[in-house]
């Protein structure tokens, strides 16, 4: 089972995520993120950061912690690979991430990502798994 | 037309009326012809004309221009004025990247002078225009307090710094600052992406292009704007960057907790807003101008580059070049703006997602060198078309807030245009063309692939026989550098 598919949105990229529990599907979420920004397999998980975020309800919770990731990456150029979401609840979470900083010579980005929107914004649990619609600004 | 969801009226060959129902609070109007309608039907963006017609004091109308598609919260192509006292702003109907706008610069050569030196003009503006990830300019140092200097005053503070003279400001909408702008109600963390950041194009379908006019459909207005037949043109596309999307993010935030506290019964979470004058609306509006202002600043930095580029490429001297601003419009903006409801004047906050500002001749708002023409609109198109010029008109001013169309408008998902860019190089199929890119990735090449928009001669058609801009000129791409 894939941790993601694309779906079509004209502007934008929208994806259906999932996961077995909440933590694979907020984990898979990010893994979706950075898959569709850069190429992945070529990153390395050198380095560890924790990370927290927080929000009013699952879904901002979801919004608020992709936003976070892309920050960093926005700000300090990181790149990340691998996210384990180590403790949380429907208001925050904190998060086990690693990844390396961007290196043009190493890397590439694939598609530039302005932000992550509350548009179609959903998480629902059907048939003993998670499920979530993201749609990227691009 | 229509179906199951909701209603769809011709109005006449080139309007759509989708008639108010239930918790709509006014009509939709989409402006589009019998083919352009049917393609839009295809995904959500008529419901997201319904959504923005929910908003609390919304007047007259939900528009859409002809470049309507899918967007967040309001569609793209999506025009709606809200009333001063009933009425909300919503950073959804603004969008993550403020003040995205266009500017285009005319200048003193022709094609014929430069054609053989397209190959230096091209790797020049490459070299000099910082694009893709963590890229600024070394000689390019800001300390916070300059920045916040840079968000409340705009491409004046461009100007201050030595990029550009005092008249490209007249030729800038709102003359490169809006007012109102408070740095103190943008986060650190907004300062901290934007520093980095400012004379930066950014990926996607952001761009710098060369090209020629190639079609004159009024001599005169074409004179009064500056543009000759096989005259070299600039077209600049880009906005605030990473600070502009950090504070429509944050007040993103603010506007979810601020619908909540007013009982505003939101369609979409993306459409949060709170009442113009209410602390969150004020506090918006201040820090939105804030990202206006960083915009017209990064693009005003942007064209001081490009004419260092075509001094040093072709060995010109700056008179030789002879490049100035056209114009410089807004096509993601919430402004303050007078216009006539039911016979009445009105001030109102006019949304646009998308779309562009289109003032008749004679507008106080007009600049003074274009008073007897109309206010300049620029329409970019795909890499491998054209751009046009358009002007505004009163018919704009009586029907759509004094609106039009921003650009081509994306037909097809980016997922389905990397597919179909599959196994081909668009960069060489576009040099075939003669039109040479540079770009940062070769997948925003893919995504921006031709095919990927509508054609904008199309959706330029439609305004203008709809009344709504009158078509000047066309501008065809000689060479283009992407993000």
């Amino acid at each position: 089972m894939s941790k993601y598919i694309l779906i079509d949105h004209t502007a934008d990229i929208g994806i259906d995520v999932f996961g077995a529990t909440l933590q694979e599907l907020f984990a898979n979420a990010a893994f979706a993120l950075f898959d569709i920004l850069t190429d992945l397999p070529v990153v390395a998980g050198k380095d560890k950061h924790t990370i927290t975020a927080s929000g009013i309800d699952r879904e901002q919770l979801l919004v608020n912690w992709l936003s976070e990731l892309l920050y960093l990456h926005d700000v300090k150029n990181l790149l990340f690979r691998d996210f384990q979401i180590t403790d949380m609840t429907d208001t925050q979470l904190t998060a086990s991430v690693s990844g390396e900083p961007f290196n043009e010579e190493k890397h590439v980005i694939k598609t530039g990502i302005k932000a992550i929107t509350y548009h179609n914004l959903s998480i629902v649990q059907a048939d003993h798994q998670w499920k979530a619609r993201v749609i990227f600004d691009l | 037309m229509g179906n199951d969801k909701y209603k769809i009226q011709k109005i006449d060959a080139y309007r759509w009326r989708i008639p108010r129902e239930g918790k709509m609070r006014v009509d939709g109007i989409v402006y589009a012809d019998e083919h352009m309608m049917e393609e839009i039907q295809k995904d959500e963006s008529l419901q997201q004309v319904i959504n923005v017609s929910y908003l609390p004091g919304i007047v007259s109308h939900s528009l859409a221009m002809p470049d309507i598609h899918w967007g967040y919260g309001f569609p793209i192509g999506g025009v709606a004025a809200f009333d001063m006292d009933e009425g909300v702003v919503s950073p959804g109907g603004v969008g993550y990247d403020i003040n995205c706008g266009v500017r285009l610069l005319r200048t003193g050569l022709s094609r014929v002078e430069i054609s053989h030196k397209l190959e230096s003009v091209v790797n020049t503006l490459f070299s000099n225009i910082p694009s893709g990830v963590g890229s600024h300019r070394k000689d390019l140092k800001l300390s916070q307090q300059e920045e916040k200097n840079v968000l409340k005053n705009g491409a004046r503070w461009a100007i201050s710094q030595g990029y550009g003279t005092k008249e490209d400001l007249e030729h800038i909408e709102e003359k490169g600052c809006i007012p109102g702008a408070d740095p103190e109600l943008v986060s650190d963390r907004a300062l901290e992406r934007g520093r980095a950041q400012l004379g930066t194009l950014g990926s996607g379908n952001h761009f710098v292009e060369v090209g020629y006019v190639s079609e004159i459909y009024d001599e005169d207005i074409a004179r009064a704007l500056g543009l000759e037949k096989d005259g070299i043109t600039i077209v600049v596309h880009t906005g605030s960057r990473g600070l502009g999307y950090q504070v429509c993010d944050d007040y993103i935030r603010v506007m979810i907790d601020a619908a909540r506290k007013y009982n505003i019964e939101l369609p979409d979470r993306q459409l949060c807003c709170a009442p113009i004058n209410s602390p969150q609306g004020k506090e918006y509006l201040a820090a939105m101008a804030c990202a206006a202002n960083y915009a017209f600043a990064n693009r005003q930095m942007i064209t001081h580059w490009v004419r260092e580029t075509f001094e040093s490429a072709l060995h010109v001297t700056p008179k030789e070049a002879g490049i100035s601003l056209v114009y410089d419009v807004c096509h993601n903006i919430a402004k303050f703006e007078d216009h006539i409801v039911d016979g009445v004047k009105k001030r109102l906050c006019v949304h646009r997602k998308g779309a562009t500002r289109a003032f008749p001749p004679n507008h106080p708002e007009t600049p003074e060198a274009y008073k007897s023409v109309g206010q300049p609109v620029l329409i970019p198109g795909d890499m491998g078309r054209c751009s046009y010029v358009l002007v505004g008109t009163e018919k704009a001013y009586s029907d759509t807030f004094g609106s039009t169309c921003h650009g081509a408008g994306r037909v097809m998902s980016r997922n389905q245009a990397m597919k179909m860019a599959k196994g081909r190089s668009i960069a060489q199929e576009l040099k075939e063309k003669g039109i040479l890119v540079r770009a940062d990735s070769r997948a925003t090449l893919d995504e921006e692939l031709p095919e990927a928009y509508k054609d904008v001669t199309e959706v330029v058609d439609i305004v203008e026989h709809a009344g709504i801009s009158q078509k000047i000129a066309q501008l065809k791409p000689l060479c283009v550098i992407k993000g």
